[in-house]
């Protein structure tokens, strides 16, 4: 033990492998945790309630796209969801544009959302700033939107505030009547409050031209229900669309739990990944204790024979090799994983990840530590514990 | 007189590849208690080998060993580790002290392979052993801070610690000029007036006639066995050794 710290700068050179190793691995597990959990908080964000119906079939060989299918939506399908589906609780239609938006002598190029009243309700959003547009607005297709806070400090400044302004979008004219709150960047990067909302009716009428609804978005009971609340969609929107036993949904309906048991296996698959990089970087590092453990055994002959000679046994030998190699790998692993911790913690802030730092994986590294400690110090040792005393004794 | 050491017809083969080292061919000789015994001999007559086997480091390939009473040819290596740390005390030409090592942690080393001794007795032990080679002030000093006098003086120290039976020291005083040679054994004479048995090789008679009895090696047999009848005393050789000389 004496001989570890004797040796220090090799004892650390050599505990340098384990500790980047042990680094890594907590590191990218918790990475790979904090992404997972963020996927999982964005999509919740979302709303956990959340069913959507899209148009077109999705086939084993994908969506199924074409003209036909992709009108096959229609505002008469969401009031049919709402009448006749008892786990649904509101819908809304989307109809969606992209385009200028112009105030006086700036322009943002952003989406139009066009949404019913239920909108705020379904993607649980708020009005920060001024009001949602009323049934009168929608069923006349006034000429009213709210925006998103991107899109206020891109028109009129930070802090500004837009409410009864009017601004141009494909240069229509729209009264600004809100303000939505502020929901930053989704997992994918995209800004959820670069946009502007609007009365479904307006954009389908005034800007689109279009009959047909983009998308229906419909809020469960609860979360529990978004299964049932599928069902009954698929067969109003069946009996709606007229479609025949035999034939397939000219629409998709995807809800929330299975996005994200697909994210959170798609991010399993990357931790596991990621830990298994990071698992081989620690192996190196036990190869090097395993080097540095038979040249401390070489170069240490002589005093092997000499504790021979006054008594020492081949086990106190061994023991003694055994446990200079395991006090190497626990400590670099004890730092390693503090810097693991370090490193996720910077990482995940820099990130805006919620930090997680699983005891399961800081108490695998210690246990792998110490498993690398004797597999890699066993036969250095052993070698030590073979020796022949006068041949130690006699080495040059 | 307790006979401590017997060796009765003991050969030792080196096998070299193909060459076979007969380096002892048929040795017998008794050690008493108390005895002080110089083995010598030309390089190459077997002494280091002998001293080896009588020190449990080496087995014999034909022959009898009793040491103390025991009969070491059945005894397996652990029991062979075991009989060195509690009977015998080693001294080597290059002392073998573990470097970086204090004086003291050298000295304790032989007491931590023996579970009986605990840490506060072994420290006393070791104080001890080192003040009765008169190195009590120099306990916490590392190997590379010592004279090869006083390093060897070290692995004296630790050579008794154990309270052996037997000491054993192969050139011990090989690697020492002629004075710091005697210094070391007036001390060995101290220790075998106190009743210490102490078997040492040396190739020079000077040295050699610090002992009281004389073996002499030739090509793996005894040679001739002689009672030192002008017995140096190392201390006052010492004396009259100018200090400048050498
Ligand atoms: N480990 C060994 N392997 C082979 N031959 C050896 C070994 N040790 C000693 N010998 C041989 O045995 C003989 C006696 O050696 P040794 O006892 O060391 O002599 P001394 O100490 O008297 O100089 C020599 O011929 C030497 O070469
Ligand atoms: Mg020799």
């Amino acid at each position: 033990m004496n001989a570890l710290l004797r040796n220090k700068l090799r004892a650390f050179l050599t505990m340098l492998g384990i500790i980047i190793g042990v680094a890594s691995v907590i590191a990218m597990l918790g990475i790979g945790q904090g992404s997972k959990l963020s996927i999982q908080q964005q999509i919740a964000g979302m709303g956990l309630n959340l069913v959507t119906v899209v148009p077109g079939s999705q086939q084993r060989g994908g969506v199924q796209f074409g003209a036909s299918t992709m009108q096959s939506l229609k505002e008469t399908d969401v009031a049919a969801i709402l009448s006749d589906c008892p786990a649904v609780l509101a819908a809304s239609p989307e109809v969606r544009g992209n385009g200028q938006a112009v105030f006086g002598a700036l322009n943002w190029p952003t989406s139009l959302y066009g949404e019913n009243e239920s909108y705020l309700q379904i993607r649980e959003r708020s009005v920060t700033n001024g009001r949602m547009f009323t049934d009168r607005e929608l069923s006349s297709a006034a000429k009213v939107c709210l925006m998103g806070q991107t899109v206020v400090k891109n028109l009129f400044g930070e802090g500004a505030d837009p409410v009864g302004q009017v601004i141009r979008f494909k240069k229509i004219p729209f009264l600004v009547i809100g303000v939505l709150d502020s929901k930053g960047l989704n997992t994918f990067g995209q800004d959820q409050d670069d946009l502007i909302l609007a009365p479904y009716t307006t954009v389908q009428k005034r800007v689109l031209a279009i009959t047909w609804v983009q998308s229906i978005y419909t809020s469960a009971v609860d979360s529990k229900s978004t299964a049932d609340a599928a069902t009954q969609i698929e067969e109003t929107v069946r009996r709606q669309h007229k479609i025949k036993a035999s034939d397939q949904d000219d629409f998709t309906i995807r809800n929330q739990t299975e996005l994200l048991s697909t994210f959170s296996s798609v991010s399993n698959i990357l931790t596991i990944l990621l830990g298994a990089i990071a698992g081989i970087s620690l192996l190196v590092g036990g190869i090097g204790i395993m080097n540095i453990m038979y040249v401390s055994v070489t170069e240490r002959t002589r005093e092997i024979g000499l504790r021979m000679a006054i008594g020492g046994k081949g086990f106190d030998i061994l023991l003694q090799f055994l446990t200079e190699s395991i006090l190497l790998s626990i400590t670099g692993g004890i730092i390693g994983i503090l810097l693991g911790i370090a490193a996720s913690k910077i990482i995940g802030s820099t990130m805006g990840w919620p930090i997680v730092v699983l005891p399961s994986s800081e108490i695998l590294s210690f246990a792998v530590c110490t498993v690398i400690g004797v597999f890699f110090g066993w036969y250095p040792a052993r070698k030590a514990a073979s020796l022949d005393p006068i041949d130690a004794l006699r080495y040059e | 007189m307790k006979k401590l050491i017997e060796i009765i017809k003991l050969k030792k083969d080196y096998y070299v590849g193909e060459v076979t080292v007969h380096a002892l061919r048929g040795v017998d000789m008794v050690v008493n208690e108390g005895e002080f015994v110089a083995i010598m001999g030309a390089s190459g007559s077997g002494k280091s080998t002998m001293l080896n086997i009588i020190g449990c480091l080496d087995k014999p390939t034909e022959g009898e060993y009793i040491l103390d009473g025991i009969s070491i040819s059945s005894l397996s290596k652990n029991d062979l580790s075991g009989l060195r740390n509690q009977k015998l005390g080693f001294v080597f030409q290059t002392y073998n002290l573990l470097p970086r090592t204090n004086a003291l942690d050298n000295v304790e080393l032989p007491l931590l392979y023996n579970k009986t001794v605990k840490t506060k007795e072994r420290i006393e032990r070791a104080k001890s052993a080192l003040e009765s080679v008169g190195l009590s002030d120099r306990m916490h000093h590392k190997p590379n801070q010592l004279s090869g006098g006083q390093q060897q003086r070290v692995a004296i120290a630790r050579s008794l610690v154990n309270d052996p039976v037997v000491i054993l020291a192969d050139e011990a005083t090989g690697n020492l000029d002629t004075r710091t040679s005697y210094e070391i054994m007036a001390l060995f004479q101290e220790l075998n007036n106190k009743g210490k048995t102490i078997v040492f090789v040396t190739h020079e008679p000077d040295i050699a006639r610090c002992a009281t009895r004389n073996i002499i090696f030739k090509d793996g047999v005894i040679l001739r066995e002689s009672e030192v009848k002008d017995r140096i005393n190392a201390l006052e050789m010492l004396a009259s050794i100018p200090l400048e000389a050498d």
